[in-house]
This record gives structure tokens, C-alpha cells and sequence, in this order.
């Protein structure tokens, strides 16, 4: 049974008592009760979360906007800070990819109003395309990076980031990742205070990026650093914890509690900031113990700028830069450094796990996009959404993806390097609205011969349903306009263009190699709604005439999850049965049944 | 199964058995909830979560989303204590391993004390399409064949419960984890009256009357089945391993019939056909053929028959008569 969404929020009634919290809904109360006026983001696991709770607070108390992409969020963001409000953009840790154009001369310009940017990153690689570490943006960027360690160091670091933002005059980073996001804890809550407000402040040489201003923005950014790092030798948010001082162990976010979980007693520095480091604090603290450790998730960020201290630090040689920590790793190294006795390992259960990758859901209408992208042996690039998930057997239809948005230009240099077969890229709704839009618009241009194949189904699905500019509804559920993705394509220059029903399986197989076989771009827009968002779909179920069914599996081909194996068999091979409760009633496996055994529930007896 | 609904949707239920609640001590309380996108897994560890940060306990939630929606395996730590740091339980460290569907069950039981660990399982099965991709005659299905009675006896305290069975008796399927968390329940201190206030908080209010007879039942049937042996339910209990026959797939295309196209090379499960320089349809790769006849049964000209030759058959035809093919 799912449960009701637990509102983050707030009722002034219930002011400063204690809630149990995810860290996102955590970030989101400590952007809300510093006062943000302004907040944007685009949906990415784990950040997804932050938008949709702080839109869960009042509009009066403020704006809250899905964006199209990652750039134009921050990019509003910064427009709200220049126009003196504090000003709040969530993303995932790719995202800032997208949007490290702005914030690279953000930093130069700094802030008027508050302005931090919640990216959350996802170690271990639970659902992204990579695991890169954010922090490295804070020397990149010259800004800093907070590292909250749980749901209320979120609340408690989102505030004091916006303290830190307007005081230093800089964008300040809140690092998460897929375990503090996704992690509910008990959390004291405060009030709002909105801060006196402030205008636009006229200041060309700030707020104006050419050569010779930047230049001296330059300058300023350095001169900022140093004042930070003064700042955080002395910040309570990095905490020294005495202990047993043999040996001591700094850490930062997430990590804390693991090392905390394993070694209970231990002298640890615990980083609140994991950029810019405390230079002062680092060396007192590597002087006062024996062996220093360090844990960090990902990069050794923190242990290369103690190394260039002077000091011997000990990190990576035994915690994995690969991957997401864990308690268990965590004592795994400190086993290996002989600080924590080896222990025998415990014999248990030793079955072989199942295989369950994920799979798209019964109905989903990516489906026969790909049994007819299979059939037509092009080549093809994908691009990030559900369908990525076609890659895996039995759809098997995607060759490349990239990152957001690459479909389509990657289908360009293919076809432009002469790949023998035809090529297809094929894009979400969202993801084309993402950053898809100026490649088609550069396949015209240059006149590429691909087929993009458009799968539209009316929302966001892989974050889980969230609205976007095609699907006419706002963050906050209100009424908008929406894209016309037939217009808007055509008026780019696209002169073969077709929409047709994704459940319509022949017109799909006849659309698709007509897309293909004509010369130039065309875009096939595949159209029918997620089954899962905004509205659980549920049709009359289909049902297999067992009798019948010469178990020649071709609905197999579908992978869908309402299809299994019955107990009865042909030739040796299981005959299928539809789980009824799964079945949505799409008919997709009817019409790939080779003997037309399939019918709706209600027409067979059995 | 268990004996008595009516006796058990009363308002009070009977207390759990002390001698097998566990609580945590300076130790934290690890439960881990695991199950199959869909199921209500996080709804389970929402319940436990809130009913442990009631009762003054700090709590720990943890959970990974993302592709959790779409089929994929689900979990979720619960940790409650006096002071809980990771909010992930280490393996091997679970009290209690919860979980709604079989396999996902057996996926985490190395996460599970040793000795001493709980551990519920819903007998259900959900069978991954995955599982069933193999085409060939006599293929088995992947999915895991351990039985209940081989892991029952290899934990602390096993349970395999046919939850979702007897949430359909109740009238909702869906309600099968909730059966389950009055399983957990009997493992806990916490009271049957502050588990039901809770439950009744996560469901929807037009189902909560059947979500607490889920809860009783779930609740009754662990009481039941403590003063018994250990209960083992059917449902995972048969599938025997197949034995794997042997066949050998030999197709003939006759080239004169073919017109080239191309039916049987876009259709073919395992892409093992193709056009050859004269546009005939060729099997490229007999090893992958599996012999599913789709190719004789859609080529329009019949110009393709799949024979699927019993090697064990033959193998006694040759020894018999001394003359191999």
C-alpha cells in the first residue's frame, strides 16, 4: 500500500517541535526558513525531492519553479539574487555539469541577495550515469561547499549558507548525496525569517562579465578565498571531537556517521566545509594526534590538500574511491591499517541472488517504440530516461548513451562519419525540452540523415512524475502553457514530421521505417502517457487462451512484467500468463501474438 | 495457516510473546525491509519509523529510490536506539530481516544476525521477466529454488508467511505488507494499540478498517506459528530443478520460396538470422537458435521448418543402430 506523501510542511502552530525529516525535505525547511524568495531546479535522482517539499510551503513565502534545465534553474536563481532576494537552485550532480557555465562566472560576480545551490551527489551510482564529486567544483569555482552529515546538519548548513553567501558575497554550494537525500531522521525545525530586503544594486564592474571587469573579479574571488579559510579555521561547523589520540580520523558528511558507527571513541575533525579547507585547524589537529586518517567518499578532495600541507596522511590506500562507503568498508580499512582488530567473517547465507534488474512497467509505451526500433536495425543513440532501460534484453534497441540531451547530436556525428546502418536517436519529452532542442535544430542546420524518434509521455517518469513545459501544469499543480512539439519541431526546419499512437504497434513498425528511409531529419513523435504518472493507468486486463498458446513466446520480446511463464508447456518450451493485477490492458502483446491467443479477460473462458 | 481472524480483530489483541521481543540496548535496533517496487516497502519502514521515534527512540530511515518504481529490487534500513550513527545496517547486523517478496528475501539474508536474527518472508513470488527469457525446450526458470524449509532452518527465527494470500481472503491484495508488519509487531515491544494508530496514519482512510484486520492477522498467525513449529507455507515450496533435455535445432530454408522480406530476421528473438549476398534467409548463428519456430509460423511462403531433434533419442537410435548422422 503506498502511503500518503508526509508534508514537510509548515503549520506555525508546530514551529520548532521535532520532525522526522528526509535530508531533502531537510535542505528544502532550511531554504525556506532562511527566507529564499526564488527557487528553480530541473528533476534529478536524488535531488528531485527538494523542489517538490519547498512548493509544499506557501507561494506567498515564495516561487517555486521545475526549469527546463539545470542551467536555466540556476540561471533564475542568479537573476533573483541580482535582484536582491535570496535565491535557492537544487540539482544532481550531472546537472551542475549543465549549469557550471553560469556559476563559473557567478563566482567572479558573487551575490546580492543569497544564493546556494543544493547538489546532491549519487556515490555508488544507484541512478545516474557517473559518480563524479561535486566538491571538486568548489576548487574549480572557488567557492564553498558545506557537507551536511545528516537531516538536521541539512537544515542547520542550508541556512547558514545563505549567512555565508550574503556575507562573503558569494554562491555556496550544499553537498548531499544519495544517502543523506534519501535518509529520514529526527529533525528540529525552526521559523521563517525573511532578511531585510534588498534592490538591484547598480554596479557594473560587478555585475557585468566582460575581460576587464572579470579580471578584477578575479582578484576579488582569491581575496575571498583567504577570508573563507580564515572564517572556517575557527567555524563551529568544523568540529573537533577529542578522543584516544594514537591516531585521528577527519571526515566530512556522510562518512561521519560511519566512522563514527565503527570507531565510537576515536579523535576525529569532522569538516563541515569540505571546501575551502581550514589550513590552520588542519595542521593543529594533524600535530596533536599519531596517525591521521582520512574518509572521504569518492575523490580525496580533503586528503590531497593535507598531503600539500606537509603532512602523511592515510585515505585512499584504504577506503575505496570507487563507489559508495559504507560501515562495512569503513572497518574493512581500518582493519587493513591495523587500527581495528581483523574480524573472522561470519558465516551465513551464501545463495546465488536473484537477477532483478528494473524493467519498464507493464504498459509503458516506451515499449513498442523499441520492438520497432529492434526491427529496424539502425543504429541507435539513447538518451537518459527510462528507456535507457531498453538496452537491456529483451528490447536490446539502444547502442550508445550519454547524458542529457546527447541523442541527437551523437546520431549526428554518426551519420556524419558514415555508419553503414541508418541511425535513429531516440529522446524523452522532458530530456528533449532539456537539452535536445538546439541539437535538432543543428541536425538541420547541417542537414544530418537521422530519424529522432520522440517519446512523449506527457512528464518526467524517470524522477517520478514531476511536470515540465510540455505537459501544461506548473511545480505548484497550476495551469500553464504547453509545448507543441509538431509545431515547434516544424519550425525549425524539420519537414517530415508524424505523431501516431505509441499502442498502435504496426503504424510504428510503417512510421519508423518511413522516418528512416526518408532523407534528412524527420522526428517521429511517439505519443501515449506514462502508465505511472500523472494518473495510475489501469484498462481491462488481457488474458492468455492457455489451450491455445503454442508457446512461441514472441509477446516475450516485449519484457513485459505482467508476462510469465505458466506451469503448462508446448514442445517443452512454457506456455505465458498474464498477471492480471499487472496487466493494464495496453494490448501490445496481443498484437505481437503470432496466433491470436491473446484476448481481453473478459472475453475468455477458460 | 492462521487459526483465529475473528478472535484477533478484537480491539485488543493478544500481547507478543516477551520471550521474543527484542529492544535495543546500547546497540541501536536494526530492521531491514526489503521487497519489490510497488509492494509498500517504504510504507512499512515509515510505519516502524514513526512508532519508534514515539516511543523516544532516535530513528534512522533509510532508503534508496530511482529506479525503485520500475520492477527493481527495493529496501529500506530502520535503525532506533539511544544513538543511532549509520544509517545503513551493516551486514550481518540485522535483528530482524522483513521482506515481501521470496527471492528479495533471500537477496539480503546475509544481512541478517547469524544466530539470532528474525526473519519474516511473504512466500510470495514475483517473477522477474528476466527470469524467463530462455526460449530453448526444457529451460528452467531463474528464479532462486531455495524452499522455505532450506532457509528456515539456517536462520535464528524463520518465518514464511503467505501474507498476500491472506490479504486477498481480506479483500486486498495490497494490503499483504501490512499483514506482514503485524508480523513485525509480535518481534517488538511497542503496543498493539500505538502500532494500529500508526498504521491507520499511512493508509488510505476508505481501506483503513481492512488494513487493521491485515495487521491482526498478520499479528496472530506469528502467535500461532510460535507455538507450533515454525510454519512453512506451499506457494515457493514445489518447483523442482527440470531436468534439462536435450535438443539439437536444425532448420531448413528453402531459398527457391523465399522472397526476401525479411520477416523472419526482424522477428527473431535471438537476432540469429540474417539476409545472405543473395537476399535468402540464412541462419547465421545456429548456436543461438533456440527453436522457438517463430520464423516457420510468421514466414509468409512457409519456406522455413525448424526440426527439434531429441538427442537422447537419437543417442539410443545410434546405439542401436550403430549409424550416427
Amino acid at each position: 500500500m503506498r502511503s500518503s506523501q508526509e508534508a514537510a510542511g509548515p503549520t506555525p502552530a508546530e514551529a520548532r517541535e521535532v520532525r522526522p525529516l528526509t535530508g531533502n525535505e531537510a535542505i528544502a525547511r532550511g531554504a525556506w526558513e532562511a527566507g529564499v524568495k526564488v527557487a528553480a531546479a530541473y528533476p534529478g535522482t536524488p535531488s528531485t525531492e527538494i523542489l517538490e517539499a519547498l512548493a509544499t510551503y506557501p507561494a506567498e513565502d515564495l516561487h517555486a519553479q521545475w526549469s527546463t534545465n539545470e542551467k536555466v534553474a540556476l540561471d533564475v536563481a542568479i537573476g533573483a539574487s541580482f535582484a536582491g532576494k535570496r535565491a535557492f537552485a537544487a540539482m544532481k550532480h550531472v546537472g551542475l555539469n549543465v549549469a557550471a557555465d553560469a556559476l563559473m562566472s557567478q563566482t567572479y560576480i558573487g551575490v546580492n541577495g543569497g544564493l546556494v545551490l543544493a547538489v546532491c551527489d549519487d556515490p555508488g551510482i544507484h541512478s545516474s550515469q557517473n559518480e563524479q564529486d561535486t566538491r571538486i567544483y568548489g576548487a574549480l569555482a572557488t567557492l564553498p561547499v558545506l557537507e551536511p552529515s545528516d537531516a538536521q546538519e541539512a537544515l542547520d548548513f542550508t541556512k547558514l549558507a545563505f549567512e555565508l553567501s550574503e556575507r562573503f558575497d558569494t554562491p555556496v554550494i550544499v553537498r548531499g548525496t544519495t544517502r543523506l537525500s534519501h535518509t529520514r531522521s529526527t529533525v528540529a525545525v525552526g521559523e521563517r525569517s525573511e532578511p531585510e530586503p534588498r534592490g538591484f544594486l547598480e554596479e557594473p564592474s560587478k555585475n557585468v562579465m566582460i575581460p576587464a571587469h572579470a579580471r578584477l573579479r578575479h582578484g576579488a574571488v582569491l581575496e575571498r578565498e583567504a577570508r573563507l579559510k580564515e572564517y572556517f579555521d575557527e567555524a563551529p561547523i568544523n568540529r573537533w571531537e577529542p578522543g584516544e589520540a594514537s591516531f585521528g580520523v577527519i571526515t566530512a558528511g556522510t562518512c561521519y556517521p560511519y566512522v563514527r558507527e565503527v570507531l565510537p571513541n576515536a579523535s576525529v575533525l569532522k569538516l563541515g566545509a569540505s571546501w575551502p579547507l581550514p589550513e590552520g585547524l588542519l595542521r593543529r589537529y594533524c600535530e596533536s594526534v599519531g596517525r591521521v586518517f582520512v574518509v572521504e567518499e569518492l575523490e580525496p578532495v580533503i586528503e590531497k590538500e593535507i598531503r600539500a600541507l606537509g603532512y602523511e596522511v592515510e585515505g585512499k590506500r584504504y577506503f575505496p574511491r570507487a563507489g559508495e562507503l559504507s560501515p562495512e568498508l569503513v572497518r574493512a580499512g581500518f582493519q587493513e591499517a591495523g587500527i581495528l582488530p581483523p574480524q573472522p567473517q561470519k558465516s551465513g547465507w551464501s545463495g546465488e541472488p536473484l537477477v532483478r534488474p528494473p524493467v519498464l512497467c507493464a504498459g509503458c509505451p516506451h515499449t513498442s517504440a523499441f520492438m520497432a526500433v529492434r526491427a529496424s536495425g539502425a543504429r541507435v543513440s539513447g538518451d537518459i530516461g527510462c528507456y535507457t532501460l531498453a538496452c537491456l534484453d529483451p528490447l536490446r534497441g539502444i547502442d550508445t548513451t550519454v547524458s542529457m540531451g546527447s541523442s541527437i547530436g551523437n546520431a549526428i556525428g554518426m551519420a556524419k562519419a558514415g555508419e553503414p546502418k541508418p541511425v535513429v536517436a531516440t529522446i524523452g519529452d522532458s530530456t528533449f525540452l532539456h537539452a535536445g532542442l538546439p541539437a535538432l535544430i543543428d541536425a538541420v542546420y547541417n542537414r544530418a540523415d537521422i530519424a529522432v524518434l520522440l517519446l512523449d509521455n506527457h512528464i518526467t517518469a524517470m524522477t517520478g512524475g514531476q511536470e515540465h513545459p510540455g505537459t501544461g501544469k506548473t511545480l505548484r499543480g497550476e495551469e500553464a502553457p504547453s509545448v507543441d512539439y509538431e509545431a515547434l519541431v516544424r519550425a525549425v526546419g524539420v519537414d517530415w514530421v508524424r505523431v501516431i499512437d505509441s499502442y498502435d504497434l504496426a503504424v510504428m513498425y510503417q512510421a519508423l521505417r518511413e522516418a528512416i528511409a526518408h532523407r534528412g531529419v524527420s522526428v517521429l513523435i511517439a505519443n501515449r502517457p506514462c502508465v505511472l504518472d500523472p494518473v495510475k493507468i489501469k484498462g481491462p486486463a488481457m488474458q492468455v487462451v492457455t489451450a491455445e498458446c503454442n508457446a512461441c513466446q514472441s509477446c516475450m520480446n516485449l519484457g513485459c512484467p505482467a508476462l510469465t511463464w505458466s506451469d503448462e508447456t508446448f514442445e517443452d518450451r512454457h506456455k505465458v500468463k498474464i498477471d492480471q493485477a499487472l496487466c493494464i490492458g495496453c494490448t501490445l502483446c496481443a498484437q505481437v501474438c503470432t496466433i491470436d491467443c491473446i484476448k481481453p479477460a473478459a472475453a475468455v473462458k477458460q | 495457516m492462521s487459526g483465529s481472524p475473528n478472535s484477533a480483530s478484537e480491539a485488543a489483541p493478544a500481547p507478543a510473546s516477551p520471550a521474543a521481543a527484542v529492544e535495543p540496548s546500547a546497540e541501536p535496533l536494526n530492521v531491514l525491509i526489503v521487497g519489490v517496487g510497488g509492494q509498500g516497502v517504504i510504507m512499512v519502514s515509515k510505519v516502524l519509523a514513526l512508532l519508534a521515534q514515539a516511543q523516544g527512540f532516535q530513528v534512522k530511515q533509510s532508503e534508496v529510490h530511482g529506479m525503485a518504481k520500475r520492477g527493481g529490487a527495493v529496501f529500506s534500513h530502520v535503525r532506533f536506539g539511544r544513538q543511532v550513527w549509520s544509517p545503513t545496517i551493516p551486514k550481518g547486523e540485522a535483528d530482524i530481516l522483513i521482506a515481501l517478496e521470496w527471492a528479495e528475501g533471500l537477496r539480503w539474508l546475509p544481512y541478517l544476525k547469524p544466530e539470532t536474527g528474525i526473519f519474516i518472508c511473504d512466500t510470495k513470488r514475483i517473477v522477474p521477466p528476466f527470469a524467463c527469457l530462455n526460449r530453448r525446450p526444457g529451460a528452467p526458470l531463474r528464479y532462486s529454488r531455495e524452499t522455505p524449509a532450506d532457509v528456515i532452518s539456517q536462520v535464528g527465527e524463520g518465518y514464511a508467511i503467505d501474507a498476500t494470500q491472506m490479504a486477498e481472503e481480506l479483500g486486498n491484495e495490497r494490503a499483504a505488507n501490512v499483514v506482514l508488519l503485524g508480523a513485525l509487531s509480535t518481534a517488538l515491544r511497542f503496543p498493539a494499540a500505538d502500532w494500529e494508530q500508526t498504521v491507520a496514519k499511512f493508509v488510505p482512510k476508505k481501506t483503513v478498517s481492512v488494513n487493521l484486520d491485515a495487521f491482526r492477522r498478520g499479528r496472530a498467525w506469528i502467535e500461532e506459528a510460535r507455538v507450533v513449529t515454525p510454519a512453512v507455507e506451499s506457494r515457493a515450496a514445489e518447483a523442482p530443478a527440470p531436468a534439462d533435455p536435450a535438443y539439437r535445432v536444425r532448420l531448413d530454408i528453402v531459398a527457391a520460396w523465399c522472397k526476401s522480406c525479411d520477416i523472419c530476421v526482424k522477428i527473431c528473438p535471438e537476432r540469429c538470422l540474417r539476409l545472405n549476398a543473395e537476399r535468402i534467409a540464412e541462419l547465421a548463428e545456429p548456436e543461438k537458435c533456440t527453436g522457438c519456430r517463430l520464423c516457420e509460423w510468421l514466414c509468409p511462403d512457409f519456406a522455413i521448418r525448424v526440426h527439434l531433434e531429441d538427442i537422447s533419442a537419437m543417442a539410443a537410435d545410434a546405439a542401436s543402430e550403430g549409424a550416427p548422422r
